[in-house]
């Protein structure tokens, strides 16, 4: 049974959009080909977090239905290696 | 997003907007910078307190204030804004210097780090045309009273140890306008400047700012005042979701219709295709184009012999305008680019009452709550031709024009250059073309690289 794959949404309401979020939809093109298969990787409509969170904490990614605020790629790179290889990341 | 500066920028406009629709900007503009910096954050300059300073001349631009015009350092963000509020016209300048986030970066110059190994070989001392590198202590030294940054001595060090520091600004402005002045922070002369937006783009202090028009745009939607968003050709793969489902969230803004600026330069590329005809069988050597608007002021002020070769076609944001006024006579119009440059323009036309950029625009949706991707398709009524979407990407005009041409019953051949990006390099090069020394018959310019679509207010570059 292959494993279950990692879900990622990014947020592409306008706020988030504008924040970051448009870096962020080239996460495919940046991780490892091995990874490709393990993530199922989507661009949202809003979360709604920009508006119940504080605004300088945009853009928001959840991964696995957990929120990330402050996502950078490099942010939901590690993120993405520490659940894959299981090593632990200074966060 | 590629840095800080854009972030903050656009927070400060989604801010602004957000406040402004829960009308509750007089009584918060003042306490915004202390929301984004509060006590024991960390500070992105030397203190909290700078930072705050900062972001008060960012919230005046965005008003539309000039910060240089500022007589009172007490004078409070809601006064700013009451002032603003009155306003009925764009400003005359579209850009301001931030004096408080400039960070005066020292000269250009030649520097040694801390990398210089004193080696025995010294081919930097070697290779100096001007005696200029001693060594002292197993260190070079330069004396910068007799280099003049040839940068030899950068090519030939082993090490990489030697440097020229740049200053950003002054490196980016293709025509000397952005200087640093008495007071060693920099300063925009506008008698030069052609509004090109390149010093904007690379303060790494983004201490240029664009003077915004947001609170007029959102003044006139709060009173009901019927506006047109022209939307430039440029705006297609800046926002999530399709062009259609933009133009809806525009509407559900408070616009009462959107159109496309394409439908504008439909009407520049058929009256240039004909211009150059004309101009051609007059014995004419080449014509140049004249849409993109920090072009045409770099000839204006700084090649004015290259002027009777610039097309007399008006821009197709002129043509919008016009199309715009004559659907809509009792609306007003607001461009909607990436350019600063068409600020300018659009205070020469009658036809443009307002320009918003896509930054601009984006916190206009966000800040309103629109979600361009949960719209549904506008219904465009004509959408513009393909070779007039195009518009917007280096090749696109010449593009149109040779389509345009392939119609007209002409043996004048069509022999295009273009210039890609204007830099101190390529404003040179258009002295020879006024001088016919290059060859080419229709040049087109385009002050972006890649055209508008690598635009100073664009979304995604």
């Amino acid at each position: 049974m292959p494993a279950a794959k990692i879900k990622v949404e990014i947020c592409c309401g306008t706020t988030c959009y504008m924040l970051g979020a448009a870096e962020l939809l080239k996460l495919e093109d940046i991780v490892p080909e091995e990874w490709k298969d393990k993530l199922d990787v989507n661009a949202i409509p809003c979360l709604n977090a920009c508006l119940n969170q504080d605004l300088g904490r945009a853009p928001f990614v959840k991964i696995d239905g957990e929120l990330v605020a402050n996502a950078t790629l490099d942010r939901v790179f590690n993120l993405l290696n520490a659940r894959i290889s299981g090593e632990g990341q200074n966060e | 997003m590629s840095n800080g500066a854009e972030r903050m920028r656009r927070e400060l406009m989604i801010r602004l907007v957000r406040e402004f629709n829960s009308g509750t900007l007089t009584e918060n503009i003042d306490r915004i910078p202390l929301t984004i910096r509060p006590l024991h954050s960390d500070p992105t300059r030397c203190c909290l307190y700078h930072d705050r300073a900062v972001l008060k001349y960012r919230l005046m631009a965005l008003l539309g204030v000039d910060c240089k015009a500022e007589d009172d350092e007490l004078k409070p963000l809601s006064a700013y804004l009451k002032e603003a509020e009155q306003r009925t016209s764009s400003p005359e300048l579209p850009m301001t210097l931030c004096a408080a986030g400039c960070a005066g970066c020292p000269d250009s110059r030649i520097n040694v780090t801390t990398n210089c190994r004193g080696c025995f070989a010294r081919p930097c001392v070697f290779s100096c045309p001007r005696k200029a590198i001693t060594v002292v202590n197993q260190h070079a030294v330069i004396d910068h009273d007799k280099c003049i940054m040839c940068g030899k001595c950068l090519q030939v060090c082993p090490f990489s140890a030697i440097i020229r520091t740049k200053v950003p600004c002054e490196e980016a402005c293709p025509v000397g306008a952005i200087r640093k002045n008495e007071f060693g922070v920099a300063d925009i002369d506008f008698s030069k400047c052609t509004f090109c937006g390149k010093c904007f783009s690379k303060c790494p202090f983004s201490a240029i700012m664009e003077r915004s028009e947001l609170l007029r745009v959102l003044q006139n939607i709060r009173n009901g005042r019927k506006m047109v968003a022209l939307v430039a050709p440029s705006a297609q793969f800046q926002f999530p979701g399709d062009l259609e489902r933009l133009f809806s969230a525009i509407a559900k803004a408070g616009f009462h219709d959107v159109m496309e600026v394409a439908l504008g330069a439909e009407l520049t590329t058929e009256h240039e295709a004909k211009e150059f005809i004309e101009r051609m069988k007059k014995g004419e050597k080449l014509m140049t184009t004249s849409c993109c608007t920090a072009y045409v002021e770099l000839v204006k002020k700084h090649v004015p012999a290259l002027l009777k070769c610039v097309s007399s076609t008006p821009s197709p944001m002129r043509y919008a305008g016009e199309l715009a006024k004559q659907r809509h006579p009792d609306a007003l119009t607001v461009f909607i680019g990436p350019c600063i440059a068409k600020r300018y323009e659009a205070t020469q036309s009658d036809n443009i009452d307002m320009v918003m950029n896509f930054e601009e625009l984006g916190a206009l949706l966000a800040g309103l709550n629109i979600d361009i991707m949960g719209q549904p398709k506008w219904p465009v009524p004509r959408p513009a031709i393909a070779t007039a979407r195009n518009f917007a990407k280096s090749c696109g005009v010449t593009e149109a024009v040779l389509q345009e041409l392939l119609g007209e019953n002409s043996d004048i051949k069509l022999d295009s250059k273009f210039l890609n990006g204007i830099d101190a390099k390529s404003a040179k090069l258009l002295n020879l073309y006024a001088l016919g020394k290059l060859p080419g018959n229709f040049l087109e310019v385009m002050g972006c690289e890649g055209g508008c679509v690598g635009g100073p207010g664009s979304l995604v570059k």
